[in-house]
C-alpha cells in the first residue's frame, strides 16, 4: 500500500463543520418521529433503601400518559440483563490474580434503590412535559437503609450490604507484580510512604445522553438510535434483552455531542426504551436533562492509593508498591477496566525492577465509576508524578533530574515493562523519546535553573510561583478489534464503513484523507460511513484512543485486498500484468503509460457479476472487503506536561502563567485535529484538579447536581498552551498512528499539584488529595508558616 | 428538566400586577428578568401557581436623576445600565459591580429590581444598594412605600417586602464625584456567584477620611455594612496600619456561612483579605482621580 | 390561565407563529414548533449557554425564557447567521478555519455570544474576547482555537465595515 503522503499529516479543515456550523447537524434531541412518545423518569430520592411500593395509578392516569411501568413490572415483562460486560481476555487472567463479582444492574430497581437519582418507574407521555407531571403523581415507599459513601468503609467489617446476594461490597480485587517489590523495599537505603486520593469527577459532555427507538413490526425489527461510543454493544445487548436477531436490530448514532468515556458502554435506558417502543407500537425517545446526567450517568477517577517507593542516594527508584482502592459505586458497567489501566500505568516512563499493584473495587452508594477520559490512567500517573517529586524533596535534587535518572532512554525501546496490558500481551514501549520529551517541555517553559531564578526573586516579593511536570505514557489503539469494509461504488467513489463512533473527533474527515491517500482519490470522493451497525456487522466502538489506530490499521487491510482485486479486473481490461499497474487520480493505470487507465467507476462496473463482466476467471463479483483488524497489542503515546502556576497565598487561588505540552502521537493524519485533542483533554484535566467535584454528603445525597454547583472550567480558566510535537512512529499498525484522544487529560492534575506543591515549599505543604481548592491551600499556608 | 404548569398573567400596569398577586394569595410569583426564577421553576424547586409577568408593563425601566438620588425603574436591564451613561458617571460603583454579576448574555434579560427582590447573599447588586445607603420603592394593596437598604434584606431569599408588593424602583444617592470606589470578590469562577466580595466606596479629604462606605456579599446571610470598621477608617485615615485594622475588624465583624463551597473559616479570613484589597484600591483610585 | 397561547414574532427575518403552554420554554418553542433545531438545551438552568439566541439584538439564554415572552420579538439563532446562498457568515467561516469546533454541540449558542459580544466592542483583544466567551461553556475544545477564531472572525468583520 502507499507509504503515508498527500494528505496524511496535512492540516485539512473538517468535512463536518458546515452542518454543524449552521445548526444543520443532528443530534438525538434532532430526530423527528411521528407520533413519538416521550419518557421521563421517576428516581429515587434515598441512597440506599429497599423498594416496599410504587404506585403509579396517579401517574397513568394523568392527561398524556400513554404508559407508567415499575421495576417490578419490568421483571414481569423481560428477561433478566445479559450479562456482556466488557470481558478480559483469558490470557490476562492467566496472568493476573483476581477475582470478580458483577451484580447486573436491572432496567429499573425493583428491591433496592442503590444510589440517589436510580430510576424506579418509567413514564411515557405524548411530550416531556407531561411526562414529568406524570412522574410527579408516583408515589414510591422506600425503606431507609444505612448509605455506604466511603469505599474504605464499605469494605470494612459492619458495613451496610449494597448487592445482598454477594454478601460482600468487594467487587473485585486483582493484583499484579513484577520482581519481588516486598524484599526490595526492605533493602532500599530510602523508603518513602504515602496516601493520595484523586477524587471523583466527570466527563460531563455538554449534550447528555439520549436513546429513541422505533419498531417496525412488518419486519419485526427495531432501530435505535442512541447518542452512544458503542453502537454495536448496545445492538448486541437490546437483541439480546428483546429476543430478536442481531440481523433485526440496528443501532446507530447520530451527531453526539461529546462523550469522553461516559457514553462508552450500555445503559439500562439503551435497553429499556427499545422495549417501550416495542410494547407501545410507537417511536420513544428519551432524553436526560443536566440534571438526570449528574445523578445517573456514569462519574469516575475516586482512587485512594497507598504507595510506598525505595530508591537510592541518586534517587534511582528501585521498588514501588501500590494498594489502591476504587469506589466503583452501585453498579460496574466497566468491570476491571479502569482499575487494571491504572496498574497498567503505574510504572509511566520509568525503569522499576520491582513492582506490586493491588487493587479492591468497592461497591458505594453512588453513581456507577466508569471511563472518563484518561480512564484509571490519570489516578496512576498522579500518584506515581507526586511521589517522585516527593522523592526529589528528600535528596533535594530538581524533580526533573530524578526523573531524568529514572526515564526509559530512546535507545532502549522497544522496553519491556513486565506486566500484561488488559488485552494479556506483555507491556511493550514500542517508540519514543521519553527524556527527549521532558527536555523539550522544560526548554520551551523557559529552563529550570531561569525559574528557580524567578522563583526566587517572586519569593522576596512575596509571590509564589512554581513549576510542575506530569509525564505520562498511554497505551492506545487497544484491541479486541475494529472493522472496516471497503468499497469502491458504481460512481467511483470510496466507500468506507466502520464501528467507530464520533462524538467530536473529526472521525469523517481524518478517515477521508487516509482513505484519499490509501487510493489516490480527492477526499471529496470519500464516503465515510460510521457508528451504525447496519453499515458494517461487527465493530468495537471509541473508547480508549483507538479508533484512528484500530480503523485506520482495517481500513488500510481491507483496501490491500480491494486493491488486489481492482489491480487483477484491470489487468485484465488493460491487458497487462497487475505488477505493471498503479492507482493514480481516481483509477488504476499502466505505470509510464499516461492514457493507458480505466476509472474506479469502470472497474466497479467491471466487477459486476453477470452477463458482460470482465473479471478473469476464478475472481469473484464486486469490489469490497471487510476487514477486522485485531492489533498486536497497544501502541504507546506519551507526553510531558509542565506547568508554571502562581499562588495567591492569601485567597488561594491559582493561577496558570505558562503551560507546555510536548507530545508524541507517533504518525499524525491532521495536526490541526490532534492539537485540538489535546487542548481539549488538557482543559478537562485542569477543570479535574482545581475546579470540578462530584461531592456526596454522608447520607449519599448527590451536592453537586447542577452546572451551577458542578464547575466545568470557562475560556477564563484555561491558559494558553504551548505544544510541541515529536513522531514516534508505531510499528504496530501500518501507518505507524498512536492514539491521541485521552492523553490531554491524564497530566494535567499531576502537573499542577506539583505546580503548587513546588510554589508552596517555603510552607513545607504537601497536596496529595484533589482537588486543590483555593481553601484547603489557604488551610495549609496558615497551618505551616514559611521556614 | 420541564416546570410545572402554572397559569399566565401579563398585566399593563402595576396596579393590576398587584391586583393578579393578590388573588393567588403568596402562590404567584412576578416574572422580571427570570435569571433566577426560571432555572428553580425548570428543577421544579419553584411551582408557583401562577407567574404574572412584568416584562410588559410600559415605564418600568427609566433612569432619572431627582437631587442627587439616581432612580432607576425596577425592571432596567442590567446591560442597559452597564452602558448607561448616567450610570458611569452617578454610580460607578454599580456599574463596576455589574461586570461581576453573571455573564453579558445574563445581563440582557436581568433586571436591577429582580436581582435584588430576589435577595440572594451572593449577589453584587444587593451589595450595591447597601454599600451606597441605597433604598427601594414598593407597592402593593396597602399603597406604596420606601424601604431602606439595611431594613430590606432580612434573610437568604428573603426580603421585607409583603407577598402583595412589588418592587418598582431603585434609588441610589449618587457617588460624590472624585469618590474612589472599588469591589473585589472571590469566586471559583468569575461569573459566579460571590463566595466572598467587598464593596466600598469613600471619600479622602487630604489625609482624612472623611465618608468611608464598606458592604460585604457571600458572606453572611445577607449583605451588610461594616460599620465599625468603616468607623475605624474615617477615625485613623487609609494609611496602611489603618486599613489593616479595619481589615481585621471587618472579619471580625461579619457572621460567615458555611456551606458546600466555602467553610465560614475561610469566608471571615477572606473578608479580611479583601476588605484590605478593596480599600486601598478604592484610596489609590481616589488619588488617581483627584490628583 | 394555563391554556395554550399564540405567539407571534420574527425569526431570522421570517415572521413565524405558533401556539404552546405558556409553561414551555423559549429553547423548545424553538427547536420543536419552530423547527429550528440548531438551537441546543445542554442545561435547561441556563448555565452551559448552548441555547443563546438574539433576542431583539442581544444574546440571551433560551432555556430560561418562556415562549411566550418572546411575543412580538425578534429573534435571530443559529440558522440565521449564514446568507441565503449558503454563504458562510465571517464568523462561521473563522470556525472552521481554526477548527474552532469538535463535537459542535455549544457551537451555535458560542457564535451567538460571540457576536453579541463584537456589536458592544469590535475590537476585542485576547483576554476580552476569553472573559466574553466564558458565558459558554465547551468541554471538546478547550476554547484555544474558539479565541483565535473569534479575534480572526473580528478583523473580517471589521474590515467588511470600512
Amino acid at each position: 500500500m502507499s507509504e503515508t503522503g498527500g494528505l496524511v499529516g496535512r492540516s485539512l479543515l473538517r468535512r463536518e463543520d458546515r452542518r454543524l456550523l449552521t445548526g444543520a447537524g443532528q443530534f438525538i434531541a434532532d430526530l423527528e418521529l411521528p407520533r413519538m412518545l416521550h419518557v421521563a423518569f421517576v428516581r429515587s430520592q434515598l441512597a440506599h433503601a429497599r423498594i416496599r411500593s410504587v404506585d403509579l395509578s396517579r401517574a397513568a392516569a394523568a392527561p398524556g400518559v400513554a404508559l407508567a411501568l415499575s421495576g417490578a413490572d419490568l421483571l414481569r415483562l423481560l428477561p433478566p440483563v445479559p450479562d456482556t460486560q466488557l470481558s478480559l481476555p483469558s490470557k490476562w487472567r492467566s496472568f493476573v490474580q483476581h477475582e470478580f463479582r458483577n451484580p447486573q444492574q436491572p432496567l429499573l430497581a425493583h428491591d433496592k434503590v442503590r444510589h440517589v437519582g436510580e430510576a424506579v418507574a418509567v413514564i411515557v407521555a405524548e411530550d416531556r412535559y407531561r411526562a414529568e407531571d406524570g412522574a410527579a403523581l408516583a408515589t414510591v415507599e422506600l425503606e431507609t437503609l444505612p448509605a455506604v459513601v466511603d469505599a474504605e468503609a464499605a469494605l470494612a467489617a459492619n458495613a451496610s450490604i449494597i448487592h445482598d446476594e454477594l454478601e460482600t461490597n468487594l467487587l473485585g480485587a486483582f493484583s499484579v507484580a513484577k520482581g519481588n517489590a516486598g524484599f526490595a523495599l526492605e533493602q532500599a537505603p530510602h523508603r518513602l510512604q504515602r496516601r493520595f486520593y484523586h477524587h471523583r469527577y466527570a466527563a460531563m459532555p455538554i449534550e447528555c445522553r439520549g436513546v429513541a427507538a422505533l419498531y417496525d413490526p412488518r419486519t419485526d425489527s427495531v432501530t435505535i438510535w442512541s447518542a452512544t461510543q458503542v453502537v454495536h454493544w448496545v445492538r448486541r445487548e437490546a437483541a439480546a434483552i428483546l429476543g430478536l436477531p442481531e440481523a433485526r436490530v440496528r443501532c446507530l448514532a447520530l451527531d453526539v455531542g461529546g462523550g469522553f468515556g461516559v457514553k462508552g458502554h450500555v445503559y439500562p435506558e439503551d435497553l429499556l426504551i427499545p422495549f417501550l417502543a416495542r410494547r407501545l407500537g410507537r417511536p420513544v425517545r428519551w432524553l436526560e436533562d443536566r440534571h438526570e446526567h449528574l445523578l445517573c450517568s456514569a462519574h469516575s477517577r475516586d482512587q485512594l492509593h497507598e504507595v510506598e517507593i525505595g530508591f537510592d542516594n541518586d534517587g534511582r527508584i528501585l521498588a514501588l508498591k501500590d494498594e489502591y482502592i476504587v469506589d466503583c459505586g452501585a453498579w460496574n458497567p466497566i468491570g476491571a477496566g479502569v482499575p487494571y489501566n491504572t496498574a497498567a500505568h503505574l510504572c509511566g516512563p520509568y525503569k522499576i525492577d520491582h513492582l506490586t499493584a493491588s487493587c479492591r473495587t468497592a461497591a458505594t452508594n453512588k453513581v456507577p465509576n466508569s471511563a472518563y477520559r484518561g480512564a484509571g490512567r490519570p489516578e496512576a500517573v498522579f500518584a506515581m508524578e507526586r511521589i517522585i517529586d516527593l522523592v526529589a524533596a528528600k535528596l533535594g535534587l530538581e524533580p526533573a533530574e530524578v526523573r531524568l535518572r529514572n526515564m526509559i532512554r530512546a535507545d532502549e525501546m522497544p522496553y519491556r515493562a513486565g506486566i500484561p496490558y488488559r488485552d494479556g500481551e506483555p507491556i511493550v514501549y514500542d517508540s519514543g523519546d521519553y527524556p527527549g520529551a521532558l527536555q523539550q517541555a522544560l526548554q520551551a517553559i523557559g529552563g529550570v535553573d531561569a525559574f528557580r531564578r524567578r522563583q526566587g526573586e517572586a519569593r522576596q516579593r512575596g509571590r509564589y510561583l512554581g513549576l510542575g511536570i506530569g509525564f505520562y505514557v498511554e497505551g492506545t489503539g487497544v484491541g479486541p478489534f475494529e472493522g472496516a469494509t471497503v468499497r469502491i461504488d458504481p460512481s467511483g467513489k470510496v466507500y468506507i464503513a466502520t464501528g467507530a463512533c464520533p462524538q467530536g473527533q473529526g472521525m469523517e474527515t481524518i478517515f477521508a484523507q487516509i482513505v484519499a491517500d490509501a487510493w489516490k482519490v480527492s477526499p471529496d470522493d470519500v464516503v465515510v460511513s460510521l457508528a451504525d451497525t447496519a453499515a458494517i456487522p461487527m465493530g468495537f466502538g471509541t473508547v480508549a484512543s483507538r479508533s484512528t489506530v484500530t480503523a485506520s490499521a482495517a481500513i488500510h487491510r481491507a483496501s490491500e485486498r480491494v486493491r488486489e482485486k481492482a489491480f487483477t479486473i484491470a489487468a485484465n481490461v488493460l491487458e497487462c500484468a497487475p505488477a505493471d499497474l498503479e492507482l493514480r487520480d481516481g483509477g488504476v493505470g499502466v505505470v509510464g503509460v499516461p492514457g493507458a487507465a480505466v476509472s474506479l467507476a469502470r472497474l466497479a462496473q467491471h466487477a459486476r457479476p453477470g452477463w458482460d463482466h470482465a473479471r478473469p476467471s476464478g475472481v469473484n463479483a464486486g469490489l469490497e472487503e471487510t476487514h477486522y483488524w485485531e492489533p498486536p497489542t497497544v501502541t504507546w503515546s506519551y507526553a510531558a506536561h509542565a506547568v508554571i502556576v502562581d499562588v495567591d497565598v492569601e485567597t488561594g487561588h491559582v493561577a496558570i502563567d505558562k503551560y507546555v505540552i510536548a507530545h508524541d502521537c507517533g504518525v499524525v493524519v491532521n495536526p490541526l485535529l490532534v492539537e485540538g485533542q489535546i487542548a481539549g483533554g488538557t482543559a478537562q484535566g485542569i477543570g479535574g484538579i482545581l475546579l470540578e467535584e462530584i461531592a456526596y454528603d454522608a447520607d449519599g445525597q448527590l451536592l453537586t447536581g447542577s452546572l451551577a454547583d458542578y464547575l466545568v472550567p470557562t475560556a477564563d480558566d484555561i491558559p494558553e498552551m504551548r505544544m510541541l510535537h515529536q513522531h514516534s512512529p508505531s510499528p504496530l499498525n501500518p501507518l505507524g498512528v498512536k492514539g491521541v484522544g485521552e492523553g490531554g487529560a491524564v497530566a494535567p492534575p499531576a502537573a499542577i499539584a506539583n505546580a503548587i506543591c513546588d510554589a508552596l515549599s517555603p510552607f513545607g505543604v504537601e497536596f496529595n488529595t484533589t482537588p486543590i481548592t483555593p481553601e484547603r491551600i489557604r488551610q495549609a499556608v496558615r497551618l505551616n508558616q514559611p521556614h | 428538566m420541564k416546570p410545572a404548569k402554572f397559569d399566565y398573567h401579563c398585566p399593563a400596569t402595576v396596579d393590576e400586577a398587584i391586583a393578579a398577586l393578590g388573588r393567588y394569595q403568596g402562590e404567584a410569583r412576578v416574572l422580571a428578568g427570570g435569571q433566577s426564577l426560571v432555572p428553580m421553576m425548570n428543577f421544579r424547586l419553584a411551582t408557583p401557581a401562577a407567574i404574572i409577568d412584568l416584562n410588559r408593563i410600559p415605564g418600568l425601566d427609566k433612569i432619572e436623576l431627582t437631587d442627587g438620588t439616581l432612580r432607576i425603574g425596577a425592571m432596567a436591564r442590567q446591560r442597559r445600565l452597564e452602558f448607561a451613561p448616567a450610570v458611569a458617571e452617578k454610580l460607578p460603583l454599580l456599574g463596576e459591580a455589574l461586570g461581576w454579576v453573571g455573564h453579558l448574555p445574563t445581563r440582557t434579560r436581568g433586571t436591577i429590581g429582580g436581582s435584588i427582590a430576589h435577595a440572594d447573599p451572593a449577589a453584587e447588586i444587593p451589595m450595591v444598594l447597601q454599600a451606597l445607603s441605597g433604598e427601594v420603592v414598593v407597592r402593593g394593596t396597602q399603597g406604596e412605600r420606601r424601604i431602606a437598604a439595611p431594613d430590606l434584606f432580612v434573610a437568604p431569599l428573603t426580603t421585607a417586602l409583603e407577598p402583595d408588593e412589588i418592587l418598582t424602583e431603585v434609588r441610589f444617592p449618587v457617588i460624590p464625584p472624585g469618590a474612589g470606589y472599588a469591589i473585589e470578590e472571590f469566586a471559583r469562577r468569575k461569573g459566579d456567584f460571590a463566595i466572598a466580595a467587598i464593596a466600598v466606596m469613600l471619600v479622602r479629604e487630604g489625609e482624612r477620611c472623611a465618608t468611608a462606605h464598606l458592604a460585604t456579599a457571600g458572606i453572611g446571610p445577607v449583605s451588610v455594612r461594616l460599620s465599625e470598621a468603616e468607623n475605624i477608617l474615617k477615625q485613623r485615615g487609609l494609611g496602611e496600619d489603618a486599613v489593616a485594622a479595619a481589615a481585621q475588624r471587618a472579619a471580625e465583624l461579619v457572621e460567615p456561612m458555611a456551606d458546600h463551597n466555602a467553610s465560614a473559616d475561610f469566608r471571615r479570613h477572606l473578608t479580611g483579605v479583601l476588605t484590605r484589597r478593596a480599600v486601598l484600591k478604592a484610596r489609590d483610585r481616589q488619588n488617581v482621580r483627584t490628583g | 390561565m394555563s391554556a395554550p397561547v399564540d405567539i407571534r414574532l420574527t425569526v431570522n427575518g421570517q415572521p413565524r407563529e405558533g401556539r404552546c403552554e405558556p409553561r414551555k420554554l423559549l429553547v423548545d418553542f424553538i427547536r420543536e414548533d419552530l423547527g429550528l433545531t440548531g438551537t441546543h438545551a445542554g442545561c435547561e438552568h441556563g448555565v452551559c449557554g448552548a441555547c443563546t439566541i438574539f433576542y431583539n439584538g442581544e444574546a440571551a439564554r433560551s432555556c430560561i425564557m418562556f415562549a411566550v415572552q418572546a411575543d412580538g420579538a425578534e429573534l435571530l439563532t443559529v440558522e440565521g447567521l449564514a446568507e441565503s446562498d449558503g454563504k458562510l457568515h465571517p464568523m462561521q467561516q473563522a470556525f472552521h478555519e481554526h477548527h474552532a469546533l469538535q463535537c459542535g454541540f455549544c457551537t451555535p449558542g458560542m457564535l451567538i455570544a460571540a457576536l453579541d459580544y463584537l456589536k458592544i466592542n469590535p475590537t476585542p483583544t485576547e483576554d476580552e474576547i476569553r472573559e466574553a466567551i466564558s458565558a459558554v461553556l465547551c468541554r471538546c475544545t478547550g476554547y484555544i482555537n474558539i479565541i483565535k477564531a473569534v479575534k480572526a472572525g473580528a478583523e473580517v468583520m471589521r474590515a467588511a465595515k470600512s
